[in-house]
């Protein structure tokens, strides 16, 4: 009988990561139709790629804070990360990768790189604490990252890379390029982010992601979440798993932050803020602490609907704020779960 | 009742076919919400009066206004943007803010859809773009002038420098001035920074100021972080001589200042609302009826603006029928070449790379009012 049960939970869990496959692919076909036919609007359209790196960002935090069970404050500072270096490397790398998709895949790679290393450092002191303690100092160290790459300089010249901090003091050669410029970002950047790129990178980070919730390692985040002395007293090494999902997560998170970027002819480290930070965590707590699709869901909603406001001019940003509020009791409610449950076509009969 | 009805209907019908003729589309982003509201509403109020003018005096030319909000943030500057090119914006006003114009600007080049920004300052807006010009003063050049001015006009000579260092704007102005300065003879004895998050205590920065002796006080960025310096100065009892750039405008009219805390400061601005020409003049006073305060910088660069794109589309006779490609061609022969005459300045010329050229006027507040320096 508990093995049975334990079957069906698990297949319960399966069809939950197909439909969130199914859901996801469905989306990008629709999408990619309604674009190709010129029935999208021109702001529908310019959406379309911040809207995958922000489910890539729900994806990347529901890891940390649903299924990790920590509050993260601070994750616009990876994407931050992210942003800046993959950008950096895109406009390095531009006479040599002349091929535009490559060259954003590589550097959406370093980007994870780059935001591995910086959720590597930032975990060792902040895994060490739980509960309230880590969300504050994730929220600090969220401004540090703003605070460092406001002041810092990046160029290159035939001589190499030239970096500085504070003031710029690169003194960059003649035909030498100051690439990131401290307080004013990068400008200049060639937008080679496409939809089909936030697709295949969303589809990554959930096979990433879903892989990784489902394996030894993903029990372990869960069994931490549920109960830590439990997980403890049985000889699981906290801090190596809160820092394998933390790593992954701000990796997935730089990523995004490249793709971000690369969307727009300039970034600048302000944008990657507090607000940002909290912005994506409305996505995941929105759509379900732990559920990937909801989180995904919550995404393209809040990120659509402020625009879709605007013909209420001064009154968008209150309008926003009463429908966030209704979301959030109207998700919350007991009778409209069930009514949503009801429509869920994946839904077994309640048999045993 | 049936008859009332079908006459309604009927007239309905005909003022939607023979209803306001044609105008050109006229589309810009600013912040209407936020920290930065002040600028982007006095650009939009700026160019609402200009439109309105020019409407009413029935010429070939007419304007249909329409700015979104973008928040002074690139993201939302580029759905606002696009919400404006599904609206059928044939001519932009660009964005009011550098960072958000930037992004704005890319599309605009990639689009063919001409901008004239009234008051995005940053040299990356225009840089690379054939199609994008600029009402205001690019940020070096502020610099530049501001320095070049207080050299000639003897105003000091050691000079102290306060600035924003998470800022495009106040960097952009800085950079130049620190290094223009000692070129026109000014020695800079301090130079101290603050950025989002510690700016509100000013305490280190005056200090070290007035322990370095400046005589004078450069501040390159935006008002409130200034009304801040000026009246934590004043509790501290140091009195040096104040300059401010264009993002200074605006300190007058902000809520809960105490005027007289201002009381002396320059600033560099190619704007005076006390002006006696009969345009300012105008202008300022149909400002203060519809909107209840003194016209800044920004509201005078979009009026301009609505005034340059009159005068270059009647020059070019373009028609509101012409695509926003045909009319950025245009646009491109016209800007290139005219001359005008607004209200921040006369004899206004651009160059290819869409910089603008005008003499900046130097402004003095004066019990509670600007008053031109010269």
């Amino acid at each position: 009988m508990t093995m049975k049960r334990l079957i069906n939970l698990k297949r319960a869990e399966a069809r939950k990561i197909y439909l969130t496959y199914a859901v996801v692919i469905a989306a990008y076909i629709i999408c990619q139709v309604m674009s190709s036919t010129g029935l999208f609007s021109s702001s529908m359209r310019g959406m379309l790629v911040p809207i995958c790196a922000y489910m890539v960002m729900a994806v990347s935090l529901n890891l940390v804070v649903g299924i990790l069970g920590e509050l993260s404050l601070g994750h616009a500072g990876f994407m931050s990360v992210g942003a800046f270096s993959g950008v950096a490397s895109a406009i390095l790398m531009q006479g040599t990768i002349t091929n535009a998709p490559l060259r954003l895949a590589l550097a959406m790679v370093i980007a994870a790189i780059f935001a591995a290393i910086a959720g590597f450092l930032i975990g060792i002191p902040v895994l060490r604490l739980k509960g309230d303690y880590l969300a504050i100092v994730t929220l600090a160290f969220g401004e540090i990252i703003k605070s460092i790459l406001n002041n810092f300089y990046l160029g290159m010249d035939s001589e190499g890379i030239q970096i500085s901090m504070i003031t710029d003091t690169t003194r960059l050669l003649k035909g030498g390029r100051l690439i990131i410029r401290g307080p004013m970002g990068i400008s200049g950047i060639q937008k080679i982010a496409t939809f089909t790129a936030g697709f295949v990178l969303l589809m990554i980070a959930l096979m990433i992601v879903f892989n990784l919730v489902n394996s030894r390692s993903g029990r372990a985040f869960m069994a931490i979440r549920d109960d830590r002395i439990a997980a403890e007293s049985i000889g699981l090494d906290i801090t190596k798993y809160k820092m394998m999902a933390f790593v992954m997560s701000a990796a997935i998170a730089g990523a995004a932050g490249a793709l971000f970027a690369m969307n727009y002819s300039t970034i600048v480290a302000n944008k990657f803020d507090f607000n940002t930070s909290i912005l994506i965590l409305v996505f995941v707590v929105l759509g379900g602490q732990g559920n990937m699709l909801g989180g995904i869901i919550a995404a393209a909603v809040l990120t659509i609907l402020p625009e879709k406001l605007r013909e209420f001019s001064e009154y968008r940003m209150l309008l926003y704020a009463v429908v966030l509020i209704v979301m959030m009791l109207a998700t919350n409610n007991a009778e409209v779960k069930s009514f949503l449950a009801g429509l869920n076509p994946f839904r077994r009969k309640e048999a045993a | 009742m049936r008859k009332i009805l079908t006459c309604v209907i009927i007239l309905v019908m005909a003022s939607a076919a023979f209803g306001a003729p044609a105008a050109f589309k006229l589309g810009g982003t600013g912040p209407l919400t936020g920290g930065a509201a002040i600028y982007g509403m006095a650009a939009r109020n700026g160019a609402q009066i200009a439109v309105d003018e020019i409407n009413a005096m029935g010429g070939d030319i007419r304007f249909e206004l329409r700015y979104e909000d973008d928040t002074h943030d690139a993201e939302k500057a580029v759905n606002a943007y696009n919400a404006l090119k599904d609206w059928g914006m044939q001519l932009s006003l660009g964005s009011v803010t550098s960072k958000p114009c930037e992004a704005t600007a890319a599309e605009n080049f990639a689009d063919r859809i001409f901008a004239l920004t009234p008051s995005a300052s940053s040299a990356a807006v225009t840089e690379g773009k054939d199609n994008v010009f600029q009402m205001c003063f690019v940020d070096p050049n502020q610099g530049t002038a501001s320095a070049q001015y207080i050299a000639s006009k003897g105003l000091a000579k050691k000079v102290a420098v306060i600035w924003k260092n998470d800022d495009v704007y106040s960097k952009g102005i800085r950079d130049t001035f620190v290094e223009k300065a000692p070129e026109a003879g000014l020695e800079i004895v301090s130079e101290t920074t603050f950025a989002d998050g510690n700016d509100t205590d000013f305490s280190v920065q005056l200090t070290e100021a007035q322990t370095k002796g400046a005589e004078l006080v450069f501040l390159p960025m935006y008002y409130q972080p200034a009304s801040l310096i000026l009246a934590q100065a004043q509790a501290m009892g140091y009195a040096p001589k104040w300059f401010g750039v264009d993002g200074m405008d605006g300190i007058l009219t902000m809520e809960g200042f105490d005027k007289s805390l201002a009381e002396g400061v320059m600033l560099l601005t190619p704007f005076n609302a006390d002006a006696k020409d009969e345009r300012t003049q105008k202008f300022v006073a149909e400002y203060k009826r519809r909107f209840g305060e003194v016209p800044n910088q920004f509201a005078a660069d979009g009026y301009d603006c609505v005034y340059a794109y009159c005068q270059a589309l009647a020059q070019a006779k373009a028609t509101p029928d012409m695509d926003a490609a045909t009319l950025c061609a245009k646009m491109i022969e016209q800007f290139t070449t005219m001359t005008f005459n607004g209200v921040t300045g006369e004899n206004v010329r651009w160059s290819a790379n869409g910089e603008v050229t005008k003499d900046p006027k130097g402004m003095v507040i004066k019990g509670g009012v600007y008053v031109g320096l010269d």
